[in-house]
């Protein structure tokens, strides 16, 4: 087998990873040094394939030979999928050769699981240190950790990695018992909370050396970590998925929790059939994930005991508005900055704009049309100088047929289904601004 | 009317925006003109007037104005801008600041000058980013072999005139090979020790290909995902008009055209029995684990 199709079977089976952020890593470069690389700053996305998702690192597996049997992966052990293996020298090689030429930012480097967690770790560990050590590679590195690996590997693994990764697959232990027999919802919990001590104890003694004013060189450390959800493949509900997330976020701090609809597979298993991956709501429960972490909701504001998912045809903000209308309308120049990011499209950079300008002036319409606010979304639930929206609006049950897309005659159809992927129905821009609004 | 022709950069920009300020040269009564613009010669303003030969006595200059820091960074960065028409814009809000005491006036989202101005630096930043992003070196034959270091050279055609501007990134990050970047405007090398600048050239200059374009084409083929074709999304980070100096853009039709078969390919596949555990010593140990919750 030559290197051109070992690569395209060790990228073809690693592409059901979603993340690719290479941003936030300490800042390094290669100056004055042997090597290339940088990393600081916001990452860099070096190409874009159809499925909209950019490329920003080399993401392939060290081999995709796999003892587990997780049934919507395409590297399950029974899977008939073609195998090969890369030595820990030619993952090296490939990065160097790809990050000279600028086509990434760095490497992902996961793997099946062979013989044992710690072998596997140690052989994904290699790679990286032979990229920082031999080749004084500066670029970035993210490890997929084994959760049941040893603690001292987990936490080597860390001293090459800019981010360190273990995905949690499915929200609640039930599921991962169904489809993922091998995994176990503690033991990733464990691990991440043995990187999670890891990140902290090196910026703490960092932080020592500096106020010290210290020459000792500063130890190096992952700067976070991140996992994975796969959406639609169990019966887990939205609310299971962002209180898993709000757990994860909330104790181990974790940088970014990835939602991956579940996509169709070659080779599908018995125990999982395949069908249409469920973007829309991949999509809306990014939303919600990003109204946790920038809009300071609450995870169980997002979704209701009578409603565990989420609203498919409105986003999760409006949707939270008109289950609170009595909470509107807002005063653009009176109310405090957390009561401007409750307002259904206005997103926060624009309400932090709003607090600027209203120290010089009193805010008008035209201000919002100007920070070409959507003022469709937004005039029902706020005030401003030259705009007070009338109270019966509000409170009227049609408000909500206002933002929902008209409803669509069902076609039937008894032919056998063929599930085409079908390009969904947001706009250019608002799947560039995946998971903002 | 005062005709300024300067160079186009940031310096020689301030400098004589300096000595105006000191002779409080309303901005209305400037007309700004660059070097090697073609619309001088088109309308005359080239024409060297009596004003802008004058050399002005370095004690005026010394009177220095003092300017919020932001409109420094504002100013370095428009000063790439392709239109040349930010040089009038940046005097007009300089003004405003030093004698209508309108500091506020860089923060004013309202304002159409500022805005004017925050609209060319994002599309300058976005250039810088998408330049960062999509430049593809291509490795070429050493011309000191003896010397060990390998050697690169990409083809990049930028929107404004920020290869200056982005040098240090490159620098940072391909500090241990050599390498150019040519541009239509100007290039830029490294060979390890400085950077160095010479004339813009033609894509008849810039190597062809690179054996390893085969491989990368192989990742693109091999990481994108047909069951989620999003093409808007594509094209809104990764617009046509970079797709030429692309390698992998080359593929992209063909990944689209191929995707419908290859998911109904996969719906149509049988499912797949469960294999028998195999028997494993660490399989084992898991399940004990498992097994003890």
């Amino acid at each position: 087998m030559n290197s051109l199709q070992k690569l395209e079977i060790l990228a073809d089976a690693a592409k059901y990873d979603a993340s690719c952020a290479s941003s936030g890593a300490a800042r390094k470069d290669s100056t004055g040094g042997k090597g290339v690389g940088s990393t600081g700053g916001t990452g860099i996305c070096h190409s874009y394939t159809p499925d909209g998702r950019c490329i920003s690192l080399l993401k392939v597996l060290l081999t995709n030979v796999c003892l587990y049997d997780c049934h919507y992966c395409i590297n399950r052990r029974s899977s008939n999928v073609r195998r090969a293996r890369f030595t820990p020298e030619e993952v090296v090689d490939l990065t160097l050769s790809f990050y000279k030429r600028n086509y990434i930012e760095g490497l992902f480097l996961s793997s099946g699981i062979v013989r044992s967690a710690d072998y596997t770790m140690e052989l994904v560990i290699k790679v990286a240190k032979s990229l920082r050590e031999q080749h004084h590679f500066r670029g970035y590195i993210h490890l997929k950790t084994i959760p049941e690996a040893s603690p001292e590997l987990i936490a080597e693994a860390g001293k090459y990695a800019d981010r360190l990764s273990i995905n949690v697959e499915l929200p609640t232990p039930e599921g991962l018992k169904i489809l993922a027999p091998e995994k176990n919802v503690h033991r990733t919990r464990d691990a991440m909370a043995t990187i999670q001590s890891k990140i902290t104890e090196t910026k703490e003694t960092c932080k020592e050396l500096k106020k010290a004013n210290s020459r000792v060189k500063k130890p190096t450390y992952a700067s976070g970590q991140s996992t994975q959800m796969i959406v639609g493949a169990d019966q887990s509900n939205d609310s299971q998925f962002l209180n898993r997330a709000g757990d994860l976020y909330g104790n181990f701090k974790l940088r970014r929790v990835y939602y991956s609809a579940f996509s169709p597979i070659p080779e599908p298993s018995v125990i999982l059939p395949l069908k249409s991956p469920p973007l829309i709501r991949e999509h809306r429960l990014y939303q919600a994930d990003w109204l946790m972490r920038f809009y300071k909701f609450d995870v169980n504001e997002l979704t209701t005991a009578q409603a565990p998912n989420l609203e498919l045809d409105i986003d999760p903000k409006l949707s939270w508005a008109l289950r609170n209308r009595s909470f509107f309308p807002i005063d653009l120049n009176r109310s405090p900055l957390e009561m401007l990011f409750r307002i259904p499209g206005l997103g926060v950079r624009n309400a932090q704009r709003i607090v600027g300008l209203r120290r010089h002036h009193a805010v008008r319409l035209e201000d919002l049309v100007k920070l070409r606010v959507n003022l469709k979304k937004t005039l029902p639930f706020m005030i401003c100088v030259n705009h007070n929206p009338a109270k019966l609006e509000l409170d009227s049950a049609a408000l909500r047929a206002k933002f929902a897309p008209p409803p669509e005659q069902i076609e039937m159809d008894f032919s056998t289904p063929i599930i085409v992927p079908k390009a969904t129905s947001m706009t250019a821009q608002q799947e560039a601004k995946h998971g903002e609004f | 009317m005062r005709t300024i022709t300067i160079d186009p950069t940031f310096r020689a920009w301030r400098s004589r925006a300096r000595t105006l300020l000191d002779e409080r040269v309303h901005p209305n009564d400037v007309i700004w003109s660059t070097k090697g613009n073609d619309t001088d010669e088109l309308f005359g303003f080239a024409e060297p007037t009596h004003e802008n030969v004058i050399k002005f006595p370095v004690s005026q200059i010394n009177n220095r104005v003092k300017v919020p820091a932001y409109f420094i960074k504002l100013s370095e960065t428009v000063s790439c801008h392709r239109s040349q028409q930010q040089w009038s814009m940046l005097y007009h809000i300089l003004w405003s600041i030093t004698y209508e005491q309108e500091r506020d006036i860089l923060v004013d989202q309202t304002n159409d000058t500022m805005r004017k101005l925050e609209h060319m630096r994002k599309s300058i930043s976005r250039d810088i980013h998408k330049m960062r992003a999509f430049v593809r070196f291509r490795q070429v034959d050493s011309i000191e072999p003896e010397n060990n270091r390998e050697n690169y050279v990409a083809w990049f055609e930028p929107e404004h005139l920020i290869v200056r501007a982005n040098t240090p990134f490159f620098r940072k990050r391909f500090a241990g090979m050599n390498w150019s970047i040519l541009t239509p405007d100007e290039c830029v090398h490294w060979d390890g020790n400085e950077i160095s600048y010479t004339e813009g050239v033609d894509q008849s200059h810039a190597p062809e290909g690179d054996e390893l374009e085969e491989l990368w084409k192989g990742y693109y083929r091999s990481i994108f995902n047909p069951a989620r074709v999003k093409i808007k999304m594509m094209q809104s980070e990764m617009p046509k008009k970079y797709w030429k100096n692309l390698p992998e853009a080359e593929i992209i039709e063909e990944l689209i055209q191929t995707s419908t078969d290859r998911v109904n390919g996969m719906m149509k596949e049988e499912n797949r029995p469960l294999k028998p555990e195999p028997k494993n010593k660490y399989l084992d140990h898991l399940k004990q684990l498992n097994d003890n919750e």
